[in-house]
């Protein structure tokens, strides 16, 4: 009686912090811009999110010179000259993922709508991703554009040609419950 | 007795549970900031120590990263105080062309060929130690740096063997960006010399380089290099090589000017042979052009 009390009260005081939470298991981030003179493209697997099944709260956090280039040098004057990763050195977005349903198989299509902040700056978002539930793991995916000067990101007149005013964002996790 | 233990555990185990409920409802108005302190530190290299490979005159810590070849073009004009009719040294111009390739991210190989004493060099540099602060900690970034040069200068004067138109110089590279704005370097050096002008000249000599950076704005930076000779050749006309620089980065190119007493440029000129005095004016006005390209992509990432 005396073992069941306490074996109870441990399961109470060790219960999920949040919930039913779903943590990345592994995780990428890329971007793709296209500009007259060269592509540019760099991906990041430094990344971590966290998502509650309950109530849809989402949020992850993007280490910035996680991003690796295929040129070197174009990955240091990325975090020097334009994310200045040392004064800025997360992206993080926060928000809710709406119409998911956790009991569902098969793949869905969301809203996500919340605040990213990158470079030091936040805007509200609101883009449609994919949910698809594959075992015990959520796969998420979603591709929306990032306007660079929302965020403050300024690009010299010189490089115009070089670097383009929008770039794509691919953001790509497998979530498991934990 | 046994009653009060059960109630108490009873109590307990409900008060735990609102207490488990309640943080429940904190962590979720927090799940962002839950997540930053989960985080794991990464390895967090310090980038940008300085723009370039040179920091003026010698190198800097700097290697590129691999399959990267940068092209250099390097100008030392005339003494700034020969004068109008010269007009202030650009009417004389030494001109070094140089080939560098990243083999690693680590190390790099690069050869020149300067028209001042018709020298050719070719060095090699590795990068032992980076900066980096997270995952792990390192607090200076460490360059090793050797280089060769060869003399083709004629001279019917005196028989020059091959053996005898070489020099050697060793040069350990030490920086830490202590800022966004400031960083600095150390260089111990030594230089050897198979010819030197006369018996009692040493073929060896010891410097103390200290040089540093500072960034101006994000692709603009002001920077000064001294080398200190320890053992030079006395009653040889020969001075510490001091320069005072700007640099300008605008993606594939790093323009660097400055004006300097040094008139050669590699360090197995420079250190024993800067013949100018800087505070006389003896100043020339240089460059150094690079441009990178990238031969071989980072396949690793793509």
């Amino acid at each position: 009686m005396k073992a069941n009390l306490i074996v109870m009260m441990l399961c109470l005081i060790a219960s999920p912090i949040y919930g039913q939470a779903f943590r990345t298991e592994s995780s990428e981030v890329s971007f793709f811009s296209s500009a007259p003179l060269e592509d540019i493209k760099a991906k990041n697997e430094e990344v971590i999110g966290v998502f509650n099944g309950e109530n849809g709260a989402i949020a992850f956090v993007v280490q910035i010179k996680g991003f690796r280039f295929a040129k070197s040098l174009m990955q240091e004057h990325f975090n020097e000259n334009f994310m200045e990763s040392e004064k800025y050195p997360r992206a993080t977005f926060e928000g809710k993922v709406m119409d998911y349903d956790l009991g569902k198989s098969g793949e869905q299509e969301v809203r996500v709508k919340g605040t990213m902040s990158i470079h030091g700056e936040s805007q509200e978002m609101e883009e449609v991703g994919t949910f698809e539930k594959k075992g015990e793991a959520i796969m998420m995916k979603a591709v929306f554009p990032i306007v660079l000067v929302d965020y403050n990101i300024a690009i010299p007149k010189i490089l115009f040609q070089k670097i383009a005013e929008e770039v794509e964002v691919t953001v790509y996790f497998k979530f498991v419950e934990g | 007795m046994k009653n009060l233990e059960v109630v108490c555990l009873v109590l307990g185990t409900f008060f735990f549970g609102v207490f488990g409920q309640l943080t429940h409802v904190m962590a979720q108005d927090s799940l962002l900031e839950q997540l930053k302190q989960e985080a794991p530190p990464m390895k967090d290299v310090a980038l940008g120590t300085f723009k370039g490979t040179r920091l003026i005159n010698g190198h800097s810590i700097m290697t590129r990263g691999a399959g990267n070849l940068d092209f250099m073009i390097s100008h030392r004009f005339g003494r700034l105080n020969s004068g109008a009719y010269n007009f202030f040294g650009l009417d004389e111009a030494n001109i070094r062309l140089g080939l560098e390739y990243a083999f690693t991210d680590r190390m790099t190989l690069g050869i020149g060929r300067n028209s001042f004493q018709k020298v050719y060099d070719g060095f090699v540099k590795y990068n032992l130690m980076q900066q980096q602060s997270g995952s792990k900690s390192i607090p200076l970034s460490l360059t090793w740096y050797s280089s060769m040069a060869i003399n083709t200068f004629k001279r019917p004067e005196l028989p020059l063997n091959f053996q005898r138109r070489l020099s050697y110089a060793h040069q350990l590279l030490m920086a830490r960006k202590f800022s966004e704005h400031v960083s600095l370097q150390l260089m111990p050096s030594y230089v050897h010399q198979n010819l030197v002008p006369s018996r009692e000249d040493k073929n060896d000599l010891i410097a103390l380089g200290a040089g540093g950076s500072f960034k101006l704005t994000k692709r603009t930076s002001l920077n000064l290099e001294y080398y200190y000779r320890i053992n030079p050749n006395k009653d040889n006309d020969s001075y510490n090589v001091f320069a005072i620089g700007f640099d300008i980065e605008t993606g594939g190119h790093v323009f660097q000017l400055q004006l300097t007493n040094a008139q050669s440029m590699t360090e197995t000129g420079f250190l024993p042979g800067t013949t100018g005095n800087f505070w006389d004016g003896d100043i020339h006005f240089g460059f150094n052009i690079s441009r990178s390209f990238q031969l071989k992509e980072n396949s690793k990432s793509w």
